[in-house]
């Protein structure tokens, strides 16, 4: 089986804490940080292993290049503190599971891009930003075939993730291709960031959409038309296992004349759409939820955004109808760069 | 019958009476598991006097009478079993009055549920009536004629519980009005006369229903929709009871199916809620999801589905009309539905399992709570393929089995087909079963309405 690489030299060296003390959702300073992800790595209950919302952010806070929320995610499974009634979690392991026959692997010619679970999402990769490109992943039907499992962090179901990932690299990898370009950053921090973390091979090299995205804008920059929109981007949960591909938003925003707004929470300090907030174990999770998203919609309003860039289907679920109510325009990345050549995006204007 | 076939085509005029088999083999079956029969005629009439003179001529030829409004109700109950005349009702469609104040309709016994829906969306929007989530051709009158029940049964009760008043053509041609319009030009009530209670739940055995006056109840600006899952089946009737407690749901459906995976060994409760406010709305989501289901959350026995403005939208809207169809190839389904104690709930769960099982059907259960848990309609659903006789056969004695089951565990069996019917005959109290006969003897005494159903030997 697959095992997380977890250095717990690199926790006792850490001189900061930062994977804890720069949680968002939970108060904790530097000293009790340390302290707590000792107990953690060593098998012993933390209120952190209670408390965590799961949102990924330590991945990305933690300046040793270690795995804190991997390690807690596992810490939550192995000592039964499920982050969620277990219902739900029966619930969302058993929507993983394909039932309605096996995937088409069709001949492809790169690039190449997955849909992942979100086949029905055809409408965010068309134009002529996505000329040329051969799809993988399109029949709803099938989708779960090429589901990246890492959902089941917020589970804390990496057992899952573990028996059921090396099946989905082999559907993607049947297709023979040496690159694929994810729609999803989840996606893509399955196989940039998970996979190698646990152990796993990856017999393809992901490409982040936003990477894909601005080589393709700029491809095309002499038909790039400034937005002159002020825009806020929603920081996915998942955007926290590839940090160095976030750049790509403000290179995007920059080679599209999108004005990003200075905001509170965004980058490092970004707010989590709350998505998985909301059905937490926890007393109260309903409200917590409500005033995460509060915060942050509050935040893009005085920063007087006037679209909600998002990546996430699932950030577009949670939180697209708030902004919207708040007169803030809801548009994915894609439709937003289509919008920046000429086209125009369903929904728009 | 070339007689009969001019009669009929005196009373109802030539294009509305056809002998001719491809017209015929239409009303020969319904979508479930019953062996087709066709009828000798089918007629649809426009009015009442039509009506009226069809059963005369019924009586006088003594032959039988089907009546029949969407011919929906899987159970086989509009399929002519003896043949006759198969008496489509789906002309008499207009809606008479609608009484905004004193909230509700009479309409003719053709109007469909998709019909009433759009009419009081587009002329009354404050006024809904409780809709049972068939495909929208069904007919008010036939829904009732069945006791449905509907997407306000928790609150309201049955279909039939929200009957205002009836006209009906007796099985002998008269035209009798019970409740307050048979001495009143208003519709408003049933009470508080005599009660004669003898149509509503008879199938169309006891006479034709032409005209009824319904109850409508005010239909708020928003409809939103909450899951509660839980993996326990034996939390149902307490979490049931809980949410009931709170009077802030207006509709609860707690169902398990094997398909789609998701759902499958789990409960999901949907919990609907309307509000005319966000305001209102965030007060009854707080009492439902915090105050009164926080402690199952808490403990991890139960949490809400975090649902997508789509999913909801979808939940939400009506009618919600089963995809069970699909489960399989070939597109059957059919399903026992039975009044059941709701804390009946883990017990009809657990060997509705094993008899789909048995017969290798994916399971679908679901329980619709009526009057604030009173009791609840649960459904056991069999999909089958209806290209396939022995997949046909599964279905049906799963279906039988089933019924034996409502009654084991204390139900009665809601709009039972003629299996049902029969073992229902045999375990009713046998004074009742005497009254059944005396009274469908009196009104039917030529027993011409829809035989083959509730025969008391």
């Amino acid at each position: 089986m697959f095992e997380l690489r977890f250095d717990e030299r690199k926790c006792v060296a850490c001189r900061t804490g930062n994977c804890l003390a720069k949680c968002q959702y939970m108060d904790i300073d530097r000293d009790t940080a340390k302290a707590e992800m000792v107990k953690i790595f060593n098998g012993e209950d933390s209120f952190v292993l209670h408390d965590c919302v799961t949102c990924y952010a330590c991945e990305e806070y933690c300046e040793m290049g270690n795995h804190p929320f991997y390690l807690i995610v596992e810490r939550q499974e192995e000592m039964d503190i499920p982050p969620l009634p277990r219902p739900l979690i029966k619930r969302g392991v058993q929507i993983g599971i394909p039932f309605r026959g096996e995937p088409e692997i069709k001949e492809v010619k790169e690039p190449v891009l997955s849909m992942g679970v979100f086949s029905e999402l055809a409408n965010l990769v068309q134009g002529r930003l996505f000329e040329g490109i051969s799809f993988i992943s399109t029949d709803p039907r099938k989708m779960f075939h090429f589901f990246c499992q890492l959902m089941y962090l917020h589970y804390a179901r990496t057992s899952v993730i573990k028996e059921r990932l090396p099946k989905t690299i082999e559907t993607i990898a049947k297709h023979n291709v040496k690159e694929v370009i994810f729609l999803h950053d989840e996606c893509y921090g399955t196989f940039a960031s998970y996979a190698p973390a646990v152990g796993i091979e990856v017999p393809f090299k992901p490409i982040h959409l936003f990477e894909y995205l601005y080589n393709r804008l700029k491809e095309l920059k002499d038909e790039i038309k400034p937005l002159n929109l002020k825009v806020a981007y929603q920081r996915p949960c998942s955007s926290r296992l590839s940090p160095d591909k976030l750049h790509f938003v403000e290179d995007i925003f920059n080679l599209i004349g999108a004005d990003s707004v200075k905001r509170e929470y965004t980058g490092e300090n970004a707010l989590c759409c709350a998505g998985t907030i909301i059905g937490q174990r926890r007393k109260g999770s309903r409200q917590r939820a409500a005033d995460v998203q509060r915060r942050n919609i509050e935040d893009m309003i005085n920063a007087g955004a006037q679209v909600c860039v998002f990546n996430c289907p699932a950030c577009w679920d949670t939180l697209a109808s708030l902004v919207s109510e708040k007169g803030i325009k809801p548009l994915f990345m894609s439709d937003l760069c289509r919008l920046a050549i000429g086209e125009k995006p369903e929904g728009w204007g | 019958m070339e007689s009969i076939y001019k009669s009929l085509v005196e009373i109802v005029g030539e294009e509305h009476v056809s002998t001719r088999p491809e017209e015929l083999y239409v009303y020969s079956y319904d979508l479930g598991t019953t062996e087709p029969q066709r009828p000798d005629y089918a007629v649809a009439p426009k009015t009442t006097g039509e009506v009226q003179q069809i059963v005369k001529l019924a009586n006088r030829e003594k032959i039988p009478v089907v009546p029949l409004g969407g011919g929906l109700s899987l159970a086989g109950l509009a399929v002519p079993l003896r043949g006759g005349i198969a008496l489509d009702l789906k002309r008499m469609d207009r809606i008479i009055e609608v009484n905004e104040r004193a909230r509700y309709v009479v309409v003719e016994c053709g109007v469909s549920q998709g019909q009433l829906v759009s009419y009081l969306e587009r002329h009354h929007p404050n006024l809904y009536h409780s809709e049972p989530g068939a495909p929208p051709q069904a007919t008010i009158a036939g829904n009732i004629a069945i006791h449905g029940q509907g997407d306000l049964a928790q609150v309201y009760g049955f279909n039939s519980d929200m009957v205002n008043g009836l006209e009906v053509v007796l099985p002998t041609g008269e035209v009798c009005k019970i409740g307050s319009c048979s001495i009143s030009p208003h519709w408003f009530t049933l009470h508080p006369l005599p009660d004669l209670g003898l149509f509503l739940g008879w199938s169309g055995t006891t006479g034709i229903i032409t005209r009824l006056s319904l109850r409508l109840y005010p239909s708020k600006k928003i409809r939103d929709v909450e899951q509660f899952a839980v993996e326990d089946e034996e939390l149902v009737p307490e979490v049931v009871h809980r949410i009931t407690h709170t009077e802030m749901a207006e509709d609860i459906v707690a169902f398990s199916q094997a398909i789609p995976p998701f759902a499958n060994e789990l409960h999901t409760i949907n919990i609907f809620m309307t509000a005319d406010s966000e305001k209102e709305l965030e007060f009854k989501k707080g009492l439902i999801w915090d105050d009164t289901l926080g402690d199952y959350i808490e403990k991890g026995d139960g949490g809400f589905v975090n649902l997508s403005p789509e999913m909801k939208f979808e939940l939400a809207r009506r009618p919600q009309i089963s995809k069970t169809s699909d489960w399989k190839k070939g597109g059957g389904f059919e399903y026992v539905g039975a009044i059941m104690p709701v804390e009946t709930y883990p017990e009809c769960y657990r060997r509705g399992v094993e008899i789909s099982t048995r017969h290798d059907i994916p399971y679908t259960v679901l329980g619709r709570i009526i009057g604030r848990s009173h009791a609840m309609m649960f459904s056991w659903t069999y999909a089958f393929n209806r290209a396939d006789p022995e997949s046909i056969r599964h279905a049906r004695k799963a279906l039988h089995e089933s019924d034996d089951l409502a009654l084991e565990l204390g139900g009665t069996i809601w709009k039972p087909g003629v299996y049902g019917q029969k073992i229902v005959m045999e375990k009713i109290d046998p004074n009742t079963l005497q009254l059944m006969k005396k009274v469908k003897q009196l009104l039917d005494p030529n027993g011409i309405m829809n035989p083959g159903n509730w025969e008391v030997s």
